[in-house]
């Protein structure tokens, strides 16, 4: 089994992203009003691209990750992955959620090997189950069960797991939300070098202004607009430099400001 | 004790002599966890070896009339007497067969019902009312008329122990099945799992400690409903020699065949048990 034929069955190439007008309501009851929860999302993103979603808690970034997803169906609008849309459930996504959702009964190992895509031989997908778990420093604990791993490997795993199959699109809902701020960090430096390493498309959801600017290419800021229902996009902002990324970066401050001040917070920033 | 001993030797040497003082953390658990089931048995066997001494004494000293409460030792000889003619033998077997079959039986149907009632809204809202009403029924009226339409044989008593096993492998499977973590479900179905995939690789794994406690649950049942079979229209079985003995007054063969029911039950549930840690260790 040579390496170029491995790579081309396991990796598929990263897939661009496109929204069109999209909108989700909740509620058609005949008796109440439908609520609109978001409306007129259009967004293009770019094969290999990585884009953060931020905006207010219930503002619908992720129901907006799991319409890509085809988890949810948005009520107007179209999304399409490569110019095809979007089947329920869709295989071309792989998804990791804020809870690592792992099967308790399951080891490390068997837990990524959910992941992979159907129909590959078993020997094969053991490989790519091994060079995952390389890849999020979980080697040593390939056969240890959730319970017995922390916070943070579990989402490793979970990550893994999404990555298991190659996706031309990596979904992540929050991921690093619920771990401690040191975790977070090499998390998030951890997702750096699994891009550089298996370059796909990534959508995320954060409402981490600083792990937006560390990760992404650009950060799409959602929230409402006066007298208008539902949120949309109101901002997009290029983020400049390559990663790996200074935290302390002065022109990343600046933005970060900029990005705390559309989420409604003061920064407390002084231009200089 | 020259100073060039290999440390294979050396270690060898400290294990023989000294082994009850120099263990690792594992023997030490080991031998705690052994201590701990020797306290178990010990605690567990204090009642009823209270209560046998009481009937003793009550048999002994008169404190009941001596032809109402046959005394131990007249229970183990009334016991000894049926086994040398092969009767307690016979009865003790038909009677575990007939538990095994129905409980197998029951088991699985109980499986089956109980994974559509759980799995499918619209299976749940057609059958869970009657099988509901089904199972309210209580066991001895379904006696009469199973002996109607199957006969005085095998297949009634089987049929009732089977209608016993099936209600609480029902109830616990359809209801953990209804609970399985809805993020694990929607994980399964983001990975392409549907159907009979899901089913295996989320739903039923995630519901085998109810399973277990289901046919724990049921196999208790199935005795229930096997003695309600054998007490009416049998001509073999424990409960046909708790009917018989009363027929014929026989207070020590009736305290005999309780004490059977309770040992054998007692054993098929350790049994049961055995096999629940196993399978909780991998799956829990």
């Amino acid at each position: 089994m040579s390496l170029s034929q491995r790579t081309t069955t396991l990796e598929s190439p990263a897939l661009p992203v496109s929204l069109r007008g999209v909108g989700r309501s909740f509620g058609s009851g005949r008796k109440e009003l439908p609520t609109t929860v978001l409306r007129d999302v259009d967004l293009d993103v770019t094969a290999g691209e990585i884009v953060a979603l931020i905006g207010p808690s219930g503002c619908g970034k992720s129901t907006l990750l799991r319409q890509i997803s085809g988890l949810d169906t948005p009520t107007a609008g179209s999304i399409t992955i490569d110019d095809r849309s979007i089947a329920p459930a869709d295989q071309r996504c792989a998804m990791a959620f804020q809870e690592p959702r792992l099967l308790p009964w399951r080891t490390a190992a068997r837990n990524v090997q959910l992941g992979l895509a159907r129909g590959l031989d078993r020997a094969r997908g053991a490989e790519r189950v091994a060079e995952l778990l390389e890849l999020v420093h979980l080697s040593h604990a390939r056969d240890q069960r959730p319970r017995e791993i922390s916070g943070g490997m579990a989402q490793r795993v979970s990550l893994a797991r999404a990555l298991a199959r190659g996706p031309g699109v990596l979904l992540l809902d929050e991921p690093f939300g619920a771990l401690d701020a040191l975790t977070r960090l090499s998390m998030q430096d951890l997702l750096v070098d699994i891009h550089a390493a298996e370059p796909t498309t990534i959508v995320f959801v954060t409402h981490d202004v600083d792990e937006a600017l560390i990760l992404a290419d650009r950060v799409v800021l959602l929230g409402s607009e006066p007298d208008l229902p539902g949120a949309t996009i109101r901002r997009v902002i290029s983020v400049p430099g390559s990663r790996p990324r200074d935290r302390a970066d002065a022109e990343l401050g600046e933005l970060r400001a900029e990005l705390l001040d559309g989420l409604g917070v003061p920064s407390h920033h002084s231009h200089h | 004790m020259s100073t060039s001993i290999v440390p294979s030797e050396r270690a060898a040497d400290r294990g023989a002599l000294a082994a009850p003082l120099d263990d690792g953390p594992r023997q030490r658990e080991a031998r705690a966890g052994r201590r701990r089931s020797a306290t178990r048995i010990a605690l567990g066997g204090a009642l009823p070896i209270l209560l046998i001494a009481l009937w003793y004494a009550a048999t002994a000293f008169d404190w009941v009339p001596a032809h109402k409460l046959p005394s131990p030792d007249a229970v183990i000889v009334a016991g000894i007497d049926l086994w040398e003619r092969g009767l307690l033998g016979m009865h003790i077997t038909i009677s575990v067969q007939r538990v095994l079959l129905g409980f197998a039986i029951g088991a699985a149907a109980g499986l089956v019902i109980g994974a559509i009632v759980g799995l499918s809204r619209f299976a749940d809202g057609v059958l869970a009312p009657t099988v509901g009403a089904v199972r309210a029924v209580p066991s001895l009226a379904w006696v009469p008329l199973l002996i109607l339409y199957l006969g005085f044989g095998e297949d009634s008593k089987v049929t009732l122990v089977a209608i016993g096993a099936l209600f609480p492998v029902y109830t616990t499977v359809a209801g953990a099945l209804r609970h399985v973590d809805p993020h694990l479900v929607e994980m399964g179905r983001a990975y392409g799992y549907t159907r009979s995939r899901l089913l295996l690789t989320v739903q039923l794994p995630a519901v085998i400690p109810a399973i277990i406690s289901g046919l724990r649950l049921a196999l208790a049942q199935a005795w229930l409903f096997l003695v309600a079979a054998e007490l009416v229209g049998s001509t073999m079985g424990l409960g046909f020699l708790l009917i018989e003995s009363q027929g014929n007054l026989r207070y020590d063969r009736l305290f005999l065949a309780i004490l059977a029911l309770g040992v054998i039950g007692k054993t098929t549930d350790a049994l049961i048990g055995i096999g629940e840690r196993a399978l909780l260790k991998r799956w829990g």
